[in-house]
């Protein structure tokens, strides 16, 4: 294990991902990881309820946002005004129609959609450090176009909206917090089957290709603009579903609630939690952008923003990966100490 | 018309800033390759030193002088500390950075001196200057009119005339080259950053008598000058100062015309970015940077 030369040597014994025994032990392993998050709506309680709504809700568009930067490469700093779409869409669902707050995100997704192919069929034609500077745009116009006296009538303008949300039916005996949970569960392990599914399949690979070598990735035959337009639309989908998740949670949206450090936090939890790693990552990475401020708000105003940019200079420079990344590399390491 | 010239004179007046910030963008960018995202904080951090030095009874002028000397040593520093380790990373690290650098700064600056909104003095005189009859301007915005003029000139003046403008825009071009003749481009990286965040800090000074000082102050106007820089083109100092002025014009005329207008400002921005990006990537004046696959 000492010598470098012990080492590639290790690393073919350490993929046994393709056997199907392994394939086996990781299904019983996100089997077991469902039921847990879905038991935990009976042994959480009351604001650990909503810590957890709030951070699956990140975790879903940080999953979205891990498959547009980890998998497909391109940057984005803007997709906090997906995430405000979506949450806007649900408020208004809640506040105009009285739609149920289970099926809100579903119109949430269809909105945030078609906001997403409005900006992204020209947005995607930049590569790099330009789309994420247009996208940098994106995030500073969204809250004063949320505070516009224009919209005012549907968005409540710069008051925002409370939402009236009504727990599940009495003879399901879950009180309102633990059917929110229940539900932001539901969709998070539907995103995170899709995401897998996804990333694993075909599509993963003409993403990996597109953002490796375009050019080699085209005469593989695979169709660059339409693999990145996909990427695209998928993390905007899954934007705008956490976004209508996370109002749902909160019970009230504002033009302050989508500030334009929300964009740059979502990019923090994919960074942070680790690029192309599908599910992991966005969970840590969500719980990191949800847990921080609660620590460091009471330390100094502002403060989380500190750590924010401290922790993912840190990162880019230790572990490229994130924190999944380091998982990764403990893993090896005690998987490798005995091996040996 | 007179509140059309007045609309005129404003739009200039913060065009010209924001052509100071696109300026800072364009020396950082030709000197390294990078789009500095956190230069409006840099800027803002600055202010925030030059208002200390003005509480503490310095007048504004030297203040400022001394503000320029400081942030040009802590961009120095900055740039070798943090920048130069990612120096040959991927975008999406070099954006990353730029950003966690972008918080870091911002909140330091709300550490230090809180996140209250803080009136700024002008550096000129506070009546207004009268030009016609009933045309009246507030003297802060005919003085940092002229500041652009003169900041501009003198940057001018520097690429163009001085040895060491020429270095820097030598090792701009190829660092290789550079090094042959003899020119230490890594001390010329660093330049380069010092030099934007002095010129940044001009514009902190100039703006923030206008919006009022908090941390932050510095979101829309670099939003502002990216678009200019990008309209005018970033590799083009010349082009990206014309851009800053016309962005700054066309926010004046918009705000003041368009229903709405005022709200949508940072929109139109945006539009603008994508607009540039898209149909003319290299801007007006600006050469198109080509990659090799």
């Amino acid at each position: 294990m000492t010598t470098g030369l012990n080492e590639p040597a290790n690393r073919v014994h350490e993929m046994p991902d393709f056997r199907p025994s392994a394939r086996f032990w990781a299904r019983l392993g996100y089997g077991a990881a469902a039921i847990l998050f879905l038991a935990a709506t009976g042994t959480l309680q009351g604001y650990e309820l909503f810590l957890a709504s709030s951070i699956l809700s990140y975790a879903i568009a940080a999953m979205g946002l891990n498959v547009l930067m980890g998998y497909n490469g391109q940057i984005s700093l803007g997709h906090g005004a997906f995430f405000a779409i979506g949450a806007y869409s649900a408020a208004i669902c809640i506040d105009q129609f009285g739609m149920s707050f289970a099926f809100t995100p579903i119109v949430a997704g269809i909105v945030g959609m078609a906001a997403g192919w409005i900006i992204g069929k020209p947005a995607l034609r930049l590569e790099g450090v330009y789309l994420a500077l247009a996208t940098f745009g994106l995030a500073i116009a969204t809250p004063t176009i949320l505070r516009s006296d224009l919209f005012a009538q549907w968005t409540g303008g710069v008051q925002g909206l409370f939402l009236l949300i009504n727990p599940a039916p009495k003879w399901t005996g879950l009180d309102l917090d633990q059917s929110i949970y229940l539900t932001v569960v539901v969709y998070f392990l539907a995103f995170a089957y899709v995401t897998l599914r996804l990333v694993r399949g075909l599509n993963g690979y003409a993403w990996l290709a597109t953002r490796d070598n375009p050019i080699a990735a085209r005469a593989m035959g695979f169709d660059v603009t339409k693999a990145k337009t996909r990427a695209f639309v998928y993390s905007v989908l899954a934007c705008s579903v956490g976004g209508a998740l996370q109002a749902v949670a909160v019970q009230f949206v504002a033009p302050d609630s989508f500030p334009f450090f929300l964009s740059i936090s979502l990019f923090t939890a994919v960074v942070v939690g680790g690029l192309c790693s599908p599910l992991l990552g966005p969970i840590l990475g969500s719980a990191f952008i949800v847990l921080v401020p609660n620590v460091t708000e009471e330390v100094w105003q502002g403060g989380s923003w500190a750590v924010y940019g401290a922790v993912v200079i840190l990162v880019m420079a230790i572990q490229p990966k994130g924190l999944a990344g380091m998982f990764d590399w403990l893993k090896f390491k005690v998987a490798g100490q005995s091996g040996s | 018309m007179t509140f059309f010239l007045e609309q005129l004179i404003i739009g200039l007046s913060s065009g010209g800033i924001y052509a100071i910030m696109a300026l800072a963008l364009v020396v950082i960018y030709k000197s390294t390759g990078h789009v500095n995202l956190a230069q409006g904080e840099l800027a803002v951090f600055s202010t925030f030193i030059a208002w200390t030095l003005v509480q503490m009874g310095v007048p504004i002028w030297p203040a400022i002088l001394l503000t320029m000397i400081v942030s040009f040593i802590g961009a120095v520093i900055l740039e070798r500390v943090v920048i130069r380790p990612f120096d040959e990373a991927d975008d999406l690290v070099i954006v990353a950075v730029f950003v966690g650098l972008f918080l870091g700064i911002h909140s330091l600056a709300g550490a230090i001196w809180n996140y209250e909104v803080k009136p700024f003095p002008s550096a000129f005189s506070d009546g207004s200057v009268q030009i016609v009859s009933d045309l009246s301007i507030r003297a802060h915005t005919l003085g940092s009119l002229l500041t652009t003029c003169v900041v501009l000139a003198a940057t001018w003046f520097f690429f163009r005339y001085t040895r060491l403008g020429l270095a820097l825009r030598a090792s701009a071009d190829n660092h290789e080259s550079s090094r042959l003749v003899g020119i230490n481009v890594s001390f010329m990286l660093a330049l380069g950053w010092g030099l934007a965040a002095a010129i940044g800090a001009i514009a902190g000074v100039m703006i923030a008598p206008v919006t009022f000082l908090d941390p932050s102050m510095g979101l829309a106007p670099l939003i502002f000058a990216l678009a200019g820089a990008l309209l005018g083109g970033i590799t083009s100092p010349f082009g990206a100062a014309l851009g800053g002025l016309i962005v700054g014009v066309l926010e004046a005329m918009i705000s003041a015309y368009v229903p709405y207008g005022i709200e949508f400002r940072e929109l139109i921005a945006l539009l603008l970015i994508l607009s540039v990006l898209l149909v003319k990537p290299a801007g007006l004046f600006g050469e198109l940077v080509t990659r090799r696959v």
